[in-house]
């Protein structure tokens, strides 16, 4: 007989892995993807394919460079790299999607120690990284017609009177056909995407709901509306257009800069929420939501550690 | 609506291999060994010498110490030696060897108790002498259970049958079986407190079982079904679920007026009082991929894990990894020379290992360790900490609490052994908190 192998118990293991998980979230953001590309045309699926290759490769050549193990199989770059190119507007260089791809990976995730490690969003850091760094293409927006692109304001720039244009219906700003990133057209498609999430229970449903009741409790109060519709009108709107539902739904979720307890997450949903709506308000830019989500993971060590769960038996509720 | 408690997780149960079967008695291994500790407290001291012949119910090491419990000899036989051997927890422990001759024979001091002349300390001497302990795993001594404090006030006496370790069945035959056994054992438990009811709480995967302890109609036994769910059988989560109260942080179910009982050890308190007979035997399920015939088998105790796999139908694959008890908290054996002990709920043998820790794999704050925890502990920081020896952040943590259910190991995406470094996390701070005293 062979020898018996002895380990410390358990032994048995769930099949869930991080990869599995990171599967899942790209199964999720695949009807966004293809609502981007059947709204925006090939070019999207361009920057598409260009972002998650240059992170992969950049996480692969770092690696192999730092001589650390090689972890591209466990599918993080691509979900970055999805995330990031869904961030982008369809008209975006190819040259400067790779040089936001590898500050996501290299500057962002693996400079602090990799996956796990980093304390922001690295798909949202680089996407502020290229808003800062070239201004003009990344807010060069179309409308999704197709080939023949036409610059254009976003609804959000509209909505906010700094820009001219038209706005698109409630039922547009939905199923997809609005001008914006990639990925933020068709809120639809994100809801689907968070409802596979939900159903294979990769995310909590606290960030992303809370996130969106919060921002839209507050845009219904103290939201300026310039645009002659009712006030419900208007908040359906602001939540609907711009990258809320993208940003509540796959960044405000990631694990790794956010907090872990049911209780932190309530709290980092209700700031994201706060800080976009105070963003969108009173700010010079349109948007708030990288920002919001970029703020809030600074910050969510700290709620992390003010929100210790009370273990079993500390309450001692017993009559 | 089913009981239960917050967190925990449905674990695949794998319990169809065993839970038709019929328990079947086995006997006719040539050498029995007993170790001289099966439970939680001091170990015993023989009683017999190397070359004296004993019967079935001959006590062969006992102690003076409270904590402990005596041993019994499963067999009639000769006493052929006395030295450490193997043990199912890993170390070695001395152990008596019987040769069994076979015939069987029965001790002449075996002589049932008549109860009804007994006063409750005989009661409790009478089960502390059968050698009862608690045979779910821990191996608690029962009679120590059954003497709390006088000021702690008992109301919730709960026998354990939520049985929720995966491939385990070996209480589930046993209350569809022998049920009204072990209702009998709990009463006689009851009348130790002058309580009016008792409890019996099993999970609801095993409605044929619960079909027949209601069948029973018995109005002191109240029979409540529990939501199948890993560690539902912990005991503070039993009490949690079946009484409502949670057992504060370093406090006993006693504290909170629980005690637990599991199902075979109620069944052996009925058993000494009909018959006089100790604690010899108890019901194993044999299982696991590399086992030709899963199954439950009544095993004399002492009998080698070998044999009883043997009388499984042996191996239809070669094991790998050989365990003493369920695959959550069970323990890896070595060698398949171990005897069954008192708390030998399960031997399963496994033809693969499965990868349960990869250290290339960091942590991604997934937080489902936190979510599942059934002690509402934070398992990856328990961890992190335990691994830098950050022993002032473990305590922060209350480590002390885990109850190393393994299930934040079990779910982990990532693999991060968490109960494996929480356990050193543990043993850490306790030697720290002793040296401090």
């Amino acid at each position: 007989m062979s020898k018996l192998t002895v380990s410390s118990s358990p032994h048995i293991k769930a099949k869930e892995t991080i990869s599995s998980i990171m599967l899942d979230v790209i199964i999720a953001l695949l009807p966004a993807s293809f609502a981007g590309i059947y709204f925006f045309g090939w070019r999207a699926l361009a920057v598409i394919l260009t972002s998650v290759a240059a992170c992969v490769l950049s996480e692969f050549v770092y690696e192999k460079a730092m001589k650390k193990p090689i972890s591209v199989r466990d599918l993080s770059a691509v979900v970055t790299g999805l995330l990031l190119a869904l961030n982008l507007p369809v008209t975006i260089p190819l040259w400067m999607v790779v040089l936001g791809a590898v500050f996501a990976i290299v500057i962002v995730k693996q400079l602090y120690g990799g996956l796990g490690k980093n304390f922001v969003n690295p798909a949202l850091a680089a996407r502020c990284f290229m808003v800062i760094s070239w201004a003009s293409f990344m807010t060069a927006f179309v409308n999704p017609t197709g080939i023949d692109a036409v610059s254009t304001a976003t609804p959000l720039a509209v909505i906010k009177g700094v820009s001219e244009g038209t706005l698109p219906t409630l039922s547009q700003a939905f199923w997809g056909a609005k001008a914006g990133c990639i990925g933020e057209t068709s809120g639809a498609m994100l809801l689907l995407g968070f409802l596979y999430l939900l159903i294979k229970r990769v995310i909590d449903f606290r960030t992303p709901v809370l996130y969106i009741a919060t921002f839209a409790l507050f845009i219904y109060l103290f939201g300026e509306n310039n645009i002659g519709t009712s006030q419900e009108y208007f908040t359906l709107l602001h939540i609907l257009t711009g990258g809320l539902l993208l940003g509540a739904i796959f960044m405000a979720t990631d694990y790794v800069t956010t907090p872990t307890t049911h209780l932190g997450r309530i709290i980092f949903g209700i700031g994201c929420g706060f800080i976009t709506f105070a963003i969108r308000k009173f700010g010079s830019y349109t948007e708030g939501v990288s920002f919001a989500i970029l703020l809030m993971n600074l910050v969510s060590p700290i709620i992390e550690r003010f929100t210790i769960v009370k273990p079993f038996g500390e309450v001692r509720k017993n009559g | 609506m089913l009981k239960t408690f917050k967190g925990g997780m449905h674990i695949p149960d794998h319990k169809d291999n065993t839970n038709k079967i019929p328990i079947r008695k086995i006997d006719g291994a040539p050498v029995h060994i007993f170790p001289l500790s099966q439970h939680i407290g001091a170990v015993s001291v023989p009683k017999v010498a190397v070359g004296d012949l004993v019967k079935i119910g001959d006590v062969l090491a006992d102690s003076d110490a409270f904590v402990s419990a005596p041993v019994h000899s499963s067999v009639s036989g000769k006493v052929i030696d006395i030295k450490p051997y193997f043990h199912p927890s890993g170390n070695k422990v001395t152990a008596i060897f019987v040769e069994n001759d076979f015939k069987y024979e029965v001790s002449e001091n075996i002589t049932p108790y008549d109860l009804n002349s007994m006063t409750k300390e005989e009661i409790v001497k009478a089960i502390r002498n059968s050698g009862v302990v608690g045979m779910g795993g821990a191996g608690f001594p029962t009679h120590i259970k059954l003497s709390p404090p006088k000021e702690k006030k008992i109301t919730h006496l709960i026998v354990n049958a939520a049985e929720c370790e995966p491939y385990l069945t070996s209480d589930h035959r046993r209350l569809l079986e022998q049920g009204e056994k072990v209702v009998k054992g709990l009463k006689i438990c009851l009348s130790l407190f002058d309580l009016p009811k008792g409890y019996i709480g099993i999970e609801a995967n095993k409605p044929d079982a619960i079909e027949a302890l209601k069948a029973l109609n018995d109005e002191k036994i109240e029979i409540v079904p529990l939501k199948t769910k890993y560690p539902q059988g912990s005991e503070k989560h039993l009490i949690k679920a079946v009484s409502g109260r949670e057992v504060p942080s370093g406090a006993l179910p006693a504290d909170v007026g629980a005690i637990v009982m599991n199902v075979d050890t109620a069944y052996q308190i009925a058993e000494t009082f009909e018959t006089g007979m100790p604690l010899i035997s108890r019901i194993i399920t044999v299982g696991g991929d590399a086992v030709k015939e899963p199954c439950n088998l009544e095993v004399r105790l002492g009998t080698p894990f070998k044999f009883v796999f043997e009388n499984a139908g042996g191996f239809v694959k070669e094991p790998k990894k050989v365990l003493n008890g369920g695959p959550m908290m069970g323990i890896a054996q070595y060698s398949l020379e171990v005897p069954t002990i008192k708390t030998t709920s399960a031997m399963l043998a496994f033809s693969e290992t499965e990868k349960v820790y990869d250290p290339d794999l960091p942590c991604i704050r997934c937080g489902k360790c936190t979510q599942h925890c059934p002690m509402r502990l934070m398992p990856l920081y328990l961890s992190k900490y335990s691994k830098e020896n950050n022993l002032e952040m473990c305590e922060k943590y209350h480590i002390l609490d885990c109850i190393e259910c393994g299930l934040c190991s079990y779910q982990c995406p990532a693999m991060q052994g968490l109960v494996q470094n929480i356990r050193i996390g543990k043993q850490k701070v306790a030697e720290q908190r002793r040296k401090k005293q």
